[in-house]
């Protein structure tokens, strides 16, 4: 298929090339390792907030560097989660004195670099905690798979923890702050067309002309079920009510007990959305779905949350983790407190997201 | 690459023998010698070699049940390994698996880059200050590479992995170098043993990484990360053979 591209085991270099020279106000680059910092840093005494994961979702995560979110993103290879290295490398760089904060979204590769990444930072006398997202109500339970993915509340969180550290919240409230925003969100995809990964060469998998994906994640793999495209109304009320519906939902991480100086098992648990529960709602564009549709979904989504009682506080609707040129959709939303709120309206500066500033 | 001819066995013409006078392949397989530097070098080459020719058909199997990317992540990987081992001539094997090791958890990403480089990295800790390796040797690193991989990935028999390969494997090489195999021999079954596991992976549904989405939809398919681990073991015993039939 085309693709306004050079060769395709250049294309992350030269995205972060462009990047650097678009937003020197904002971020920096570094090509070796690869990863994208915040043009002022380090920060100092500020707890510095570091993400990263496969290429191909942009903006997510590196036009998310900036004041108010992000200190740093690691780009990996197109759908491939980056390697510990540039991780280290990255910490080393933003690290303000006040702790890193890695935010992981749970994919099993992401999962298991950044623990050993954290390891690496540790060695190098840093404190560190790793909190992942894993809101993706299509995948079930946690027992007979890797556990749900991180999909849409990842941006949400890494908008709302990024305005706690900027207010000088330290390390464990930035780790609670951002563990609170994944227990409040949860978030169902659907698509339209499959896409294709430059090395690849073709599409992941392939959609007849009335097929849809429902229950995608980000990564162009198949979804769960297969099934014929029905009206945007009819699917926005399945994707809807699938994350209102969603009952409590439990599972074990690992994360990093400091007094313990190990890795622990940890339980966490979201609770089901209820009636009068405020939300962030979150329409987005899988990369190649026109906002004219995005715009059609969330005039569904908001009559679907006035009907079961939730109140929409604030929205987001766009482009914002994508994969690469899939046609499609997600639906995010986040319960989400008075706390929250603030921390969402509070001013952010970075290419992908911008507002107060 | 030597010539064939440089393997022919060379005639005691002095005597006129029409036997062929003892060198040192025949001694080294009368003898089972150990694999040396070289030997380990050379396979690391070929295995090189195996997931480059090997790539189209990971990513077909990835696409199936992931994202499309494990044939293209492995081979940027072990090119890597490539390029260095012309530096690791003067290293002890311990030292070349871990720097194998360091190479992939630093160049793979995703889940394939810890796990593949955690199981050489352990390998390689197993056979630290080692130059030589014994049958025996063998059998510790595999056991040390795959534990290796069962403490970073924590998935069992039966959940669609790369353990599902591995783990039969080890357990076939265990048993043959027990009951008396040479190198080539054991290896040869640890290679059945994990084509049988990596098959065994298709009527299986997923449980672990990506696949694991996919729920039911990942019965029908070979897992990516058997096949790749599969095509390594293989490397590892038709090098085995190819040094023991053509001599030192």
């Amino acid at each position: 298929m085309k693709k306004l591209i050079n060769k395709p085991e250049d294309i992350v270099k030269e995205e972060l090339e462009g990047m650097a020279l678009a937003y020197p106000s904002m971020v920096k680059v570094s090509l070796e390792p690869k990863f994208i910092y915040r043009a002022d840093a380090p920060v100092q005494g500020k707890v510095a907030l570091i993400s990263g994961g496969g290429s191909g979702h942009e903006p997510m995560h590196g036009g998310f560097v900036g004041k108010g979110m992000l200190d740093a993103a690691c780009a990996g290879e197109i759908f491939t989660s980056p390697t510990p290295d540039q991780m280290l490398e990255a910490a080393k760089k933003v690290n303000g004195g006040a702790g890193i904060l890695y935010i992981v979204k749970n994919y099993t590769g992401d999962v298991m670099n950044f623990e050993m990444a954290a390891d690496l930072a540790r060695s190098e006398d840093m404190k560190v905690q790793n909190i992942l997202i894993d809101d993706d109500v299509a995948v079930k339970d946690s027992l007979w798979t890797a556990g749900r993915r991180g999909v849409g509340t990842t941006v949400i969180a890494e908008k709302i923890t990024g305005a706690g550290a900027e207010k000088g919240y330290d390390l464990t409230k930035v780790a609670d702050l951002c563990r609170r925003v994944n227990a409040s969100g949860r978030s169902m995809g659907l698509a339209l067309t499959s896409c294709t990964v430059p090395a690849a060469g073709k599409p992941t998998f392939v959609l007849g002309d009335d097929e849809i994906e429902m229950g995608i994640g980000i990564h162009g793999e198949p979804g769960r079920t297969r099934m014929k495209i029905k009206s945007a109304d009819e699917l926005t009320e399945m994707m809807a009510l699938s994350i209102i519906e969603d009952g409590d939902y439990s599972r074990t991480v690992h994360e990093w007990d400091e007094k313990k100086g190990d890795w622990v098992d940890v339980t966490l648990v979201n609770k089901a959305f209820k009636q009068g529960d405020q939300v962030i709602a979150f329409v987005n564009g899988m990369g190649g779905t026109p906002n004219i549709e995005l715009q059609i979904i969330y005039r569904k989504l908001n009559e679907v949350c006035e009907k079961k009682g939730l109140k929409i506080a604030r929205n987001l609707i766009g482009s914002y983790i994508t994969s690469l040129e899939m046609q499609g959709c997600s639906i995010t939303l986040v319960r989400a407190d008075q706390e929250m709120i603030e921390l969402w309206d509070a001013p952010v500066k970075t290419p992908g997201l911008r507002w107060g500033i | 690459m030597r010539t064939p001819s440089a393997r022919r066995p060379k005639r005691n013409a002095l005597r006129g023998d029409k036997r062929r006078s003892p060198n040192i392949g025949d001694m080294r397989k009368e003898l089972n010698m150990p694999a040396t530097v070289g030997d380990v070098l050379k396979c690391l080459k070929r295995m090189s070699d195996v997931i480059h020719e090997n790539k189209e058909y990971l990513t077909e199997l990835d696409s199936a049940i992931g994202d499309a990317d494990h044939g293209t992540n492995m081979d940027r990987g072990f090119q890597a390994i490539a390029k260095k081992l012309p530096e690791l001539v003067d290293k002890d094997i311990g030292d070349i698996l871990k720097t194998c090791g360091m190479t992939l958890i630093t160049t793979v990403g995703g889940a394939s880059g810890p796990l593949y480089g955690t199981a050489f990295l352990q390998a390689g800790a197993a056979l630290a200050g080692k130059q030589e390796l014994e049958p025996g040797d063998l059998l510790v690193a595999g056991e040390a590479a795959l534990k290796g991989v069962l403490m970073r990935g924590k998935a069992t028999l039966g959940d669609k992995t790369m353990v599902d390969a591995l783990t039969p494997a080890i357990v076939a090489l265990k048993e043959a170098l027990a009951a008396g195999a040479k190198t080539a021999e054991a290896l040869e079954k640890a290679s059945i043993a994990a084509e049988t596991g990596m098959k065994g992976t298709i009527p299986i549904q997923a449980r672990k990484g990506r696949a694991s989405y996919l729920g039911e939809r990942s019965i029908g398919h070979q897992d990516p990360g058997a096949t790749s681990s599969f095509l390594l073991i293989r490397t590892m015993a038709e090098t085995a053979h190819e040094i023991r039939v053509q001599g030192a």
